[in-house]
């Protein structure tokens, strides 16, 4: 058994940010991780990231991922790695299970629950064959462990992740096949998109992806146009040449944990699902359990980073180390910076969905 | 070639030592401290194991330990998640067919 006063669970954007700013409290904290390497989903970011200068616009993820850990090994913070968190109770009781060897009970008096997400799946013949997986997965492929999935590749979705992702497969020297999206417009970034576009990859709207096809694993794919009820048109059906299809269709909170514990969620589409109530502070409705980042409603690395490092101002203040009045003003400086983010076309989508989250707990 | 050896961003790719590991029987060399999925991604493999009921290939799906599809028998332990799990010299990987069988021989089943 082992007692903590600060267990960040994840050690991605979001639970790093936490966890630094409670060591700068001076509160102790020991962050868990299951992965071998800290850092979350920040390494396979290696585009420039947008925001403002003190969102280190312009900065490619992976390197916002090497400061992070730098700050946090200079504050000497404890971090567990290979070790996953597979219990957690409202009493802040965490099972932990160490190197898939050793079980370990921590007690914990403030929890910061940083999990992030999964990818989503969608349906159709064949969507089960080795050759088919999530657009996140490819990158993590390319970027983490440098190896192709594949050389010609159909990606399923035009948003954030899947215009990102096929940029990465054309730099990683994959051949994008087509870009296709059930929508009549595309869904990402405009400087993104532009960049695909650029080289030559089609983008096909209103159109989805009607089957798989192959024995062993994906040798082709067939895509169809779909009508203004989304229906697929006859006759509109184009094959394919592929190996790899990647699956752009957003994210979903990794948030078994915090249903454990009891906290109440709210089903907000936009967010990603379903979401963990959470008030200003990002404390959830269980006392002294908080969440920060992709599983408070699935965003990006940059609002993790401000998400975690509200969280663990106010889990430090929580407990003492920091007083009620520097602690109102922090939050608030960090508010006003995840405001500056979720702006524009989608930014404001975003916003108005977590201002909603916030209503549910008579706030906002 | 599936292996991104000079990449615009990252720079050249740095790796482990060469090693040797086993899969279904054949030496296949693969780079220290890379994941099991990589390493077979890179050699060309791309079903790693079979589902129990209707023997359907399965792969790598999600790349990040959550999803379970790329499970295959690691030294005789069944189930083991290789997209999460680093290579290590001498390692016996068995594409496995639906739970697997745990044995401590890590011979033929
Ligand atoms: C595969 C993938 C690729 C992505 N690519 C992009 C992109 O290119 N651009 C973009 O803007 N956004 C991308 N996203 C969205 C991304 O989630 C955010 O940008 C950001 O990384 C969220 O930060 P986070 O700290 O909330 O979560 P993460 O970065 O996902 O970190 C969560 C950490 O918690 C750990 N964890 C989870 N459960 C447990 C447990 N039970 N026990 C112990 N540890 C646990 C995980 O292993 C992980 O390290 C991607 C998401 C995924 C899943
Ligand atoms: S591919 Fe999903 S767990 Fe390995």
């Amino acid at each position: 058994m082992i007692k903590t006063e600060i267990a960040v669970i994840g050690g991605g954007p979001a639970g790093l940010c936490a966890a630094i700013e409670g060591t700068k409290a001076g509160a102790k904290v020991l962050v868990i991780d299951e992965n071998s390497k800290p850092g979350g989903q920040l390494f396979k970011q290696i585009h420039k990231f947008f925001g403002s200068r003190e969102h280190q616009a312009g900065v490619r993820g992976f390197q916002i991922g090497e400061k992070l850990l730098e700050q946090s090994r200079e504050l000497e913070i404890e971090v567990w790695l290979n070790s996953e968190v597979c219990g957690l109770d409202s009493d802040k009781n965490l099972w932990v299970v160490r190197d898939k060897k050793e079980s370990i009970k921590v007690i914990a008096e403030r929890v910061i629950i940083a999990t992030g997400a999964v990818e989503n799946s969608i349906y159709f013949p064949g969507w089960d064959l080795p050759g088919v997986m999530g657009a996140g997965a490819a990158q993590t492929m390319i970027n983490i462990n440098r190896v192709l999935p594949g050389k010609k590749v159909l990606m399923v979705g035009s948003g954030n992740v899947g215009v990102i992702v096929s940029y990465q497969l054309l730099q990683a020297g994959a051949e994008v096949v087509a870009v296709v999206d059930a929508a009549p417009k595309l869904g990402g970034y405009g400087v993104h998109t532009a960049k695909v576009c650029r080289a030559g990859v089609p983008f096909y709207t209103s159109h989805t992806i009607l089957k798989a096809w192959g024995s062993e694993c994906v040798e082709g794919a067939v895509i169809v146009r779909l009508d203004n009820s989304w229906n697929p048109v006859t006759g509109s059906e184009k094959f394919l040449d592929v190996d790899t299809i990647c699956i752009a269709t957003g994210l979903t909170p990794l948030s078994e944990l915090a249903w454990m514990a009891g906290c109440k969620f709210e089903f907000i589409p936009e967010l990603g699902g379903h979401v963990p109530l959470h008030d200003r502070f990002m404390e959830t409705t269980v006392s002294g359990i908080y969440v920060a980042g992709d599983i408070s409603g699935i965003e990006e690395a940059s609002t993790a980073m401000d998400e975690g490092r509200i969280a663990g101002v106010n889990a430090a203040a929580s407990l003492g180390y920091i007083d009620d009045d520097k602690r109102k003003k922090m939050t608030e400086k960090l508010w006003k910076r995840l405001n500056s983010l979720r702006c524009g076309p989608f930014g404001e989508k975003r916003k108005s969905s977590k201002d909603r989250l916030l209503t549910f707990r008579g706030e906002a | 070639m599936l292996r991104v050896e000079n990449h615009v961003v990252l720079g050249k790719i740095q790796r482990g030592r060469k090693v040797t590991i086993i899969v279904d029987g054949e030496k296949v060399e693969v780079f220290e401290g890379e994941m099991i999925a990589a390493a077979l991604m890179a050699s060309g493999k791309k079903v790693f194991r079979y589902t129990k009921k209707h023997g359907k290939p399965r792969g790598v799906y999600c790349g990040i330990g959550r999803c379970t599809d790329c499970i295959m028998t690691v030294n005789g332990i069944p189930n083991v998640r290789t997209c999460i799990t680093p290579v290590e010299d001498g390692m016996v990987i068995k594409t496995q067919r639906g739970l697997g069988e745990w044995r401590s021989d890590t011979g033929d089943d």
